[in-house]
């Protein structure tokens, strides 16, 4: 019991510390750890997992605000897509078969994958899209941050909002249907989709994800999912993790984040496309 | 608006979410603290505090478990701070169309956690 307390600060700081630097919530990591290698109930696991996405999303938060790393109001704005997404898949759990979506939203993670491999091979590295759109002036979404590794501003916009929009809709759709985090969907939606550049991408998803689990965590706050025995330490653990990650990410390089990114997407989708067809781990 | 003032709103929301999440944290680790000075949670095997009822009572009585619960339960409450104080900073930079839209985000946040409660 008291040795466990310390498995789980540990566990946590863990999580914390890669959930920060890639902008996903960390339940993919925590959940497997507490259920498989634990034994613990995945009721229990999934009410501490979205503990730790909340403490992932504030902990990186401080830091990403401080540095000028995020978008305020492209996460703002997305913000409402995925509430309300994510609000109308909890009321429609039932209407959609479950392994439908978990070998569609499986194979759209795979999808990505080979995107960001191509990406990565690409000889033109990390592009900036610094073009003009519409909708992108029109909400004044175009910012700039400065990049430590590079030691430079980098100056940026975006287009496709309205794609990204969707996405981050069908995100949160998922994650209420689901029961799922929806990190990586966020940083696909803002990298993949609207060309934001990969590190702003993953400091919003940091803070919108936190936002998105708030929604839902008193669901599990009142039903008796989140046990403080687990939780407690778990959070204090995560909430340190994201603070060393959320100042790693800085000095990384965008390609090694991208780097770390492929083989968690990637199997994130084999588990997604896996579990629709009845095959869990 | 120009890039100094979103500094400015970013700067605020920055300082506030770090006290909300200083605080919850120092909360949690007292409830840890507690457990090994009573050296137990306070309530009988696989129990602990779900309603707040409940919860407020037994950190009256500095019950361990019902301390760390409170700390948890403020830790979901730093994103909401973080969005209320968005609207306020975005009021205070006189951009209107993101007070609206974040107005737009803490109305459904606080739908989806009223809910949660009932449902």
């Amino acid at each position: 019991m008291d040795t466990s307390m310390l498995l789980f600060v540990v566990i946590g700081l863990f999580a914390g510390v890669l959930g920060a630097i890639l902008g996903i919530g960390g339940g993919m990591i925590i959940t497997p750890i507490l259920t498989i290698m634990m034994g613990l109930d995945i009721k229990y696991a999934i009410g501490a997992s979205i503990i730790s996405v909340i403490a992932t999303s504030s902990g990186a938060t401080i830091a990403y605000l401080k540095d000028d790393m995020l978008n305020l109001r492209v996460a703002m704005f997305l913000e409402i897509a995925t509430t309300v997404g994510a609000i109308m898949g909890a009321l429609l759990v039932g209407l959609f078969s479950s392994t439908f979506l978990y070998v569609l939203f499986g194979f759209f993670l795979l999808y990505s994958t080979y995107n960001m491999i191509r990406k990565l091979m690409s000889k033109k590295g990390e592009t900036v899209f610094t073009g003009s759109d519409k909708a992108v002036e029109k909400l004044r979404l175009a910012d700039s941050y400065y990049d430590k590794a590079e030691k430079k501003q980098v100056d940026y916009s975006m287009k496709n909002v309205p794609g990204g929009f969707i996405m981050m809709w069908a995100a949160g759709l998922a994650s209420g249907l689901l029961g799922i985090g929806s990190g990586a969907f966020k940083v696909i939606a803002m990298d993949t989709i609207m060309k934001m550049p990969l590190k702003p991408s993953s400091a919003t998803s940091n803070l919108m994800m936190g936002v998105t689990a708030a929604a839902s965590a008193t669901v599990y706050f009142f039903n008796g999912s989140i046990r403080p025995d687990i939780a407690g330490p778990l959070a204090i653990g995560v909430l340190a993790g994201a603070t060393i990650g959320a100042r790693l990410m800085q000095v990384l390089k965008p390609k090694v984040i991208r780097m770390i990114f492929v083989p968690i997407i990637l199997y994130m989708g084999v588990q997604m496309v896996l579990k629709g067809f009845g095959v869990s781990f | 608006m120009k890039k100094e003032e979103m500094r400015d709103v970013e700067l605020i929301i920055g300082k506030i979410l770090r006290i909300g999440v200083v605080v919850s944290a120092i909360v949690i680790i007292l409830g840890i603290v507690l457990y090994f000075v009573n050296g137990g949670g306070g309530y009988s095997d696989g129990e602990w505090p779900q309603r707040f009822g409940v919860m407020f009572q037994g950190v009256a009585q500095g019950k361990s478990y019902a301390v760390i619960m409170l700390g948890i339960f403020l830790l979901i409450l730093t994103p909401v701070l973080r969005v209320v104080v968005s609207i306020y900073a975005f009021a205070k930079e006189r951009d209107v169309l993101y007070v609206y839209i974040t107005t737009a985000v803490l109305i459904i946040l606080i739908f989806a956690m009223v809910f949660g409660y009932h449902g």
